[in-house]
């Protein structure tokens, strides 16, 4: 496979170089009254917007690190050093021609514009804090799809997009989520009207390209009833000396019958601080499903969670996450049910490479008084050298008849008769190991789109490199 | 005074929280040991929800104010508690605890004392067997959140059990204890140590009992189980306090090389009972095998966290808990399987399956993992759900009437872990206390069938 076809370039190598920054507005290191005030002036909030912000960063002062359970690493981040916003002080280009040369040459590298040709219906480019490139194609525009960036879905669509934000992840949800709220920019807005199919994925792709920098995009999307949409979204940074934050807020509201895809590939640079709050709504008989592939940063806490709140809605998560060397890949799923009959889907898979630690931490809840909600989920782990970790953490809780839940997790090593099958065959001891990789995550990896797919293959053999031997 | 009034003990009823009374004559060491305890005690936090293990647990409950230490034991009281307590048939050796006093002991054979066995309590063998005191009483960290707890143990620990059974020594009748509480708002500091040598082999049961119905009271035990090297350790708790007591047992089970361990947990009794099990396989070789079974009902709380420690290589545990739920009932499963840096060929199971016969019951599982070595085998599971209808079906078309077949389901899901004991007279004793704890229960059973 030839890998012009991928979606989103996610060869860390590749994301690995920089620009020099010409950014006209920058707020500066250190995080104050002051720094919210002046992201609200350049973005000319209204004023429940500016309201909102200051009530996040209330709530993020207020509230300890989670220290108690997660880990202690989240005490390196210094959020007196961090900028929190940087934007070169444009509007976002319609068309790629007015992208300034050096943020195009930036995306050009990492393969954008040829992938919105070849099947996008939609494409949004941020660049450190603002949204550099968004188009949408004619045709789904047509549709009354609406695919903008969180400050233009805020001031000229509030009838629909305030009803739902900050809603499904209120500001004090957790620290994280507060500190979004304050100082959100960028990310994408999206509606899909009733009964409107999107064909072709909707895509975001994030970049940081400032050090220091903390990127914090919010996104939220309303499948309105009977719609469905399929939402992609990449991200890298170049690796800086100092740690950089992303620190995201994304809230699908999907409305009875709808169905929403949400894929992300996480490719950060290794010392990035990913800590994402993610969360999605299903109504009756809607469909929440997260596709969740974390490769890359230093740390991730991310645990994608859906609320059924409708009868018959379900809920899924897919989770591939890979840790190397330095990192700590602490991933996982939370499944709410607040319905009748509603049902949901955990399947996590885990390759610890070197000293690299993947951790799965989970919840289920079926609270009282429900009848047939029926929970799956199922976390195997996979360790590849001595050294490697893998942390299993799920809390279940069930009340009442009527419902079944199950979990189960494994861990294990690749087998040695495998490989040493593989290598009689001629194949090298590492070339076994990487076909043996990705055997284990192959039967959900066959679940992604296509162009996803081959990318990750790719990804896991060149993560495999020098594994062994 | 009748003879029936006269008190076999005395000693000044004062709160727990009060601190250390005077109790009987202790080593001076031990004395230094309870005193640094209760500062402990004092300085350690009360758990809250958000400790991550003590989360889900109604740490409300954990209010001590009300229990007092100590009090009197009139001989009326002690006929009493003789009279009940009748648990195996044939035993090795027996101690009866009320409180914190051992009031009978049923001594070992002769025989076996000759082999070297050693069957005594607690305060004697601080004296006569100091090293060996020393060196294992309550030498394993309380690692599982009740540390305060532990503390609060040994500052007020005044008797219990020491065994010890040298190399080579099988003793093949088990060995039954006794815990009483005695009057309301009384405490218990039971304590077990247990110590084999190599090749040695024993079982121990306990039982836990109240002498009064629905009474509250406050019990707080540890329990030390040493597996030497190619030992064979079988312990079983039976619990059944009455429906008013708040208990916290922290048990550690360390296994040497070819050692195996196993323990078998009924809870049948309490308001709220916490168990900790800490196995820590130590040498190569070494097994553990973890069960529990549970029936909770009315307003009762069972919350187990287990820790599964492969320090060595080449060692293998296999949990199972089982919780059968009704009423307003709640259970909560903490455990852990962790395998420490270099412990490779770790082959280690962990399995909690919850049947849930009320709409009010809830069941709360904490399977964790932590893996620090890669050559390993480990999975986990745990379900929850409800009767099988299917199952209920097919005992109706053989005439078999609702509550008696729903009983029947319940047991025999129960009865599962009971069976692996591998110990008949000890699983059919089980067995009965289940039986007796359904025998209460089928009203409620009977009403839902309508």
């Amino acid at each position: 496979m030839k890998t012009e076809t991928s979606a989103v370039d996610i060869d860390r190598n590749k994301g690995d170089f920089f620009y020099p920054e010409a950014h006209v507005r920058d707020a500066g290191a250190g995080l104050s009254e002051r720094t919210v005030h002046y992201i609200s002036d350049v973005k000319e909030d209204p004023d429940w917007v500016r309201e909102f912000r200051l009530r996040g960063l209330k709530t993020f002062l207020e509230k300890p690190l989670p220290t108690h359970w997660a880990s202690k690493d989240l005490e390196a981040i210094d959020f007196d050093k961090i900028r929190y916003y940087l934007s070169p002080g444009t509007e976002a280009k319609r068309s790629w021609d007015e992208v300034p040369d050096d943020i195009k040459r930036t995306f050009e590298r990492l393969g954008i514009p040829e992938q919105e040709r070849k099947f996008l219906a939609g494409v949004e480019a941020q660049f450190d804090s603002e949204a550099v490139y968004s188009n949408i194609k004619k045709a789904v525009g047509e549709q009354g799809v609406i695919f903008v960036g969180s400050t233009e879905g805020l001031k000229n669509y509030p009838e629909i997009f305030r009803k739902w934000f900050g809603k499904v992840i209120p500001i004090a949800d957790n620290k994280f989520s507060a500190l979004n709220s304050a100082v959100f920019s960028g990310g994408s807005f999206i509606y899909v009207p009733p009964g409107v199919k999107v064909k072709h994925p909707l895509q975001a792709y994030f970049r940081i390209n400032a050090e220091n920098f903390g990127q914090f995009e919010r996104t939220l999307i309303i499948a309105d009833e009977g719609s469905e949409v399929t939402y992609m979204e990449g991200c890298t940074a170049p690796k800086f000396n100092t740690p950089t934050l992303h620190s995201a807020v994304v809230e699908l509201v999907a409305l009875k019958g709808a169905k929403i895809q949400y894929i992300t590939v996480q490719n950060w640079a290794s010392n990035v601080f990913n800590l994402v709050t993610k969360r999605g709504l299903a109504q009756e008989n809607a469909e929440v499903k997260w596709i969740d592939c974390n490769i890359g940063s230093r740390l991730t806490m991310k645990y994608p969670s859906v609320i059924m709140k409708g009868r018959k809605a379900r809920g899924e998560v897919l989770s591939i996450a890979l840790a190397n060397d330095g990192q700590h890949q602490d991933t996982g799923a939370k499944m709410i049910h607040a319905a009748d009959e509603t049902t949901s889907n955990i399947i996590s898979k885990s390759i610890s490479i070197g000293k690299g630690r993947a951790t799965y931490r989970g919840l289920v809840h079926v609270p009282k008084h429900l009848k047939n909600c029926k929970n799956n989920t199922e976390c195997d782990a996979l360790l590849i050298n001595a050294t490697s970790r893998t942390d299993t953490y799920p809390a279940i809780t069930v009340r009442g008849t009527g419902n079944a839940v199950q979990h189960e997790a494994s861990v294990s090593q690749v087998s040695t008769d495998q490989i040493f099958y593989m290598q009689q065959r001629g194949l090298t001891e590492a070339q076994a190991m990487s076909l043996s990789v990705n055997g284990f995550v192959n039967d959900l990896v066959r679940q992604f789109p296509m162009e996803y797919s081959v990318e990750l293959k790719r990804l896991i053999e060149l993560e495999m490199e020098g594994s062994v031997g | 005074m009748t003879k029936n009034e006269t008190a076999i003990f005395e000693k000044q009823a004062a709160p727990i929280l009060s601190g250390l009374g005077e109790t009987r004559e202790v080593p001076g060491w031990f004395r230094d040991q309870q005193r640094a305890a209760w500062k402990q005690f004092e300085s350690l936090p009360q758990p809250t929800r958000k400790d991550q293990a003590w989360r889900f647990a109604n740490v409300g409950l954990l209010d001590l104010s009300p229990f007092k230490y100590g009090g009197t034991l009139t001989e009326k009281e002690r006929v009493t508690i003789l009279e009940q307590s009748h648990g195996l048939e044939e035993v090795a050796g027996r101690m009866i605890f009320a409180g914190d006093e051992l009031i009978e002991r049923d001594v070992i054979s002769d025989q076996l004392k000759k082999r070297g066995v050693v069957f005594q309590s607690l305060e004697r063998a601080m004296v006569e067997h100091a090293d060996l005191f020393r060196k294992h009483f309550m030498s394993q960290p309380a690692k599982l959140g009740s540390a305060k707890f532990a503390s609060l143990h040994q500052a007020l620990v005044s008797s219990g059990t020491f065994l010890y059974v040298p190399r080579g020594v099988e003793i093949e009748l088990p060995i039954e204890i006794f815990h009483w509480l005695n009057g309301e708002n009384a405490s218990a500091f039971p304590h077990l140590l247990l110590v084999t040598d190599e090749l040695a082999k024993v079982t121990v049961i306990e039982h836990f009992r109240s002498v009064n119905e629905h009474v509250p009271g406050f019990a707080c035990g540890v329990n030390d189980l040493v597996a030497g090297p190619g030992a064979k350790v079988t312990y079983v708790c039976a619990q059944n306090w009455a429906d008013n007591v708040v208990a916290l047992q922290m048990n550690s089970t360390t296994v040497d090389h070819d050692a195996s361990a196993m323990s078998l947990n009924l809870h049948l009794g309490s308001r709220y009972s916490r168990f900790e099990s800490l196995s820590r396989l130590i040498g190569e070789g070494g097994r553990s095998d973890l069960l529990a079974v549970a029936m909770a009902k009315h307003e009762q709380e069972f919350d187990a966290r287990t820790l599964q420690d492969h320090v060595s290589p080449h060692t293998a545990s296999d949990l199972l808990y089982k919780n059968a739920l009704d009423d307003r009932a709640r259970t909560i499963f903490g455990g852990l399987i962790r395998v420490e840096p270099h412990a490779h060929f770790t082959d280690a199971y962990q399995k909690v399956r919850n049947l849930l016969l009320s709409d009010d019951a809830e069941a709360n599982s904490m399977p964790g993992l932590e893996i620090l070595a890669d050559n390993v085998r480990c999975t986990h599971g745990a379900t929850s759900g409800q009767i099988d209808e299917d199952e209920l079906f097919y005992l109706r078309t053989r005439g078999i009437p609702v509550p008696v077949a729903q009983r029947l389901i319940v047991a025999g899901f129960l009865d599962e872990v009971v069976q692996r004991l591998d110990h008949p007279v000890i699983s059919e004793h089980l067995h009965r206390m289940i039986e007796e704890k359904f025998a209460k229960n089928r009203g409620n059973l009977l009403k839902r069938a309508r």
